[in-house]
């Protein structure tokens, strides 16, 4: 009883309001760099948020660690209420309601299309084949690429690719969506394509972590712009206000070098 | 010439020794050495330490010594066989198994980590991880280092005729004792039905290689 109380009394406070990632004084040191630098972020359901910043501002390290691909040095992550445990069975399930969008795709090269989005669904939530058949043919659909379900990934485009991956992400049902640069490895024709989709998929309410450097899409999609150098958050802001009105010398200066070229 | 044609039963018989031998062993190399390489690339540092020192210790040390051990020394510590088959058996398989740990491990390391990242973000847990998405590419990467492992086994196996097993290498023994007149035609022949084993075996590595190559 006292134990159950406690661990409510700890779920109570560790999070603040509705929100269904933080971080709380997050820090990590790749060696004698630090790389994120006591981060304290939080988004709320259903929000859109993009994370921008010059390379090597520590935007992809927070990115991967919220589902912790990243392990964090100290500090706390939880998603909807509960702190990332150690690697494991547990860590495993949490995983599975965080979505994930790699730069380079990362599709499993030795499965089809169909097979690489009903994988999880299959393996990790134990859904017949039939159903996962059924729900990934209409994922493929929405983003576009159903007639490609027999093929195997190396047969698509980039942009086709990075498409299967969302649906893949979408596929686990996912409470969160993280996306890391999904559109920096595309030849300029196929980011619209990754683009539509991720914007639709905004509209539909799902709650977006996306780091990314279409400044178009976080004008078009974002709730919330943050906006991250030398490891540290400098600036949360709407887009508006950012774009129209940074208030850092360091926002300033990396938006300026946007528009010059 | 005539020796062989004669002779064919007995090359006949340990043909198919061989190739039991050879089937076996490579079987049981093939899942114990893949189960070092999953040890090896696990978590748990013990796991990893025991793979390590498995995989050094018996790689770099004379398959003779497998054998003797096989034969000699675990009879002693109680374990005991009905034939020597068994020894060998034993010998041939953890020896390989060593061989194909370490090429399994070095397909694991050519797998883009990508890959392992993805299926973990799909919230698989480290063992599905490794046997849906990491070996079953690894393993198709290492096809032509298993061959030839696999075909190094076949020979290894000729060891085994100097423990007492009756194999084709301990026929060859018996039948160049025999037509001490023919002895190069005796081993003629016993070269010819390891050729048998081998030469296909190194086909079939050239067409599952084609078959089953990833691309990327």
């Amino acid at each position: 009883m006292w134990q159950m109380f406690a661990r409510f009394v700890v779920m109570t406070t560790q999070v603040p309001g509705d929100a269904l990632v933080s971080l709380n004084a997050v820090n990590k040191h790749y060696g004698q760099l630090h790389v994120l630098k006591d981060i304290n972020f939080q988004v709320r359901k259903g929000e859109v948020v993009v994370v921008i910043g010059p390379s090597g501002s520590g935007k992809s390290t927070l990115c991967r660690a919220i589902n912790r691909l990243e392990t964090i040095d100290d500090g706390e992550i939880s998603i909807d209420g509960k702190l990332l445990p150690e690697e494991g069975k547990e860590l495993a399930h949490l995983r599975a309601d965080v979505g994930m969008v790699f730069q380079s795709f990362n599709l499993f090269a030795h499965k089809t299309i169909l097979e690489n989005v009903t994988l999880g669904p299959i393996k990790v939530k134990g859904m017949s084949k039939a159903e996962a058949d059924k729900d990934a043919m209409a994922l493929l659909e929405r983003v576009g690429v159903g007639h490609q379900a027999p093929k195997l990934p190396a047969q698509l485009s980039g942009g086709q690719q990075q498409r299967v991956a969302i649906a893949r992400a979408l596929a686990m049902k996912p409470k969160v969506m993280l996306f890391d640069e999904p559109t920096s490895a595309l030849d300029p024709e196929m980011i619209s394509e990754v683009l539509d989709v991720m914007i639709q998929l905004a509209k539909e309410g799902m709650t977006m972590i996306v780091v990314t450097h279409e400044m178009g899409f976080a004008r078009k999609a974002a709730d919330r712009v943050v906006f991250m150098a030398d490891g540290q958050i400098v600036e949360d802001a709407t887009p508006e206000e950012f774009f129209t009105n940074p208030q850092s010398s360091r926002a300033k200066d990396f938006l300026s070098k946007l528009l010059t070229h | 010439m005539d020796v062989i044609i004669e002779s064919l039963p007995q090359y006949w018989d340990g043909f198919l020794r061989t190739l039991f031998l050879a089937v076996v062993s490579g079987i049981i190399a093939l899942v114990v050495g893949t189960l070092l390489a999953a040890a090896r690339v696990s978590p748990v540092a013990a796991l990893r330490g025991f793979s390590m020192a498995y995989v050094e210790v018996v790689r770099n040390t004379p398959l003779t010594i497998a054998f003797f051990f096989a034969a000699i020394v675990l009879p002693r510590l109680g374990v005991t066989f009905q034939q020597f088959e068994i020894a060998a058996i034993i010998a041939l398989s953890a020896y390989t198994a060593a061989f194909i740990a370490e090429a399994v491990r070095s397909g694991v390391n050519s797998v883009p980590v990508g890959q392992a990242e993805a299926a973990r973000s799909i919230g698989m847990t480290f063992g599905q991880v490794l046997s849906l998405i990491i070996l079953p590419q690894a393993l198709r990467t290492v096809i032509p280092p298993m061959i030839n492992i696999l075909i190094a086994l076949v020979k290894n196996s000729s060891v085994a005729g100097a423990f007492f097993v009756l194999e084709l290498f301990g026929y060859g023994k018996q039948l160049a004792n025999d037509h001490g007149d023919a002895v190069m035609w005796v081993l003629a022949g016993v070269a010819f039905f390891y050729l048998l084993i081998t030469v296909p075996l190194g086909y079939i590595a050239h067409q599952v290689e084609r078959k089953v190559a990833i691309a990327r």
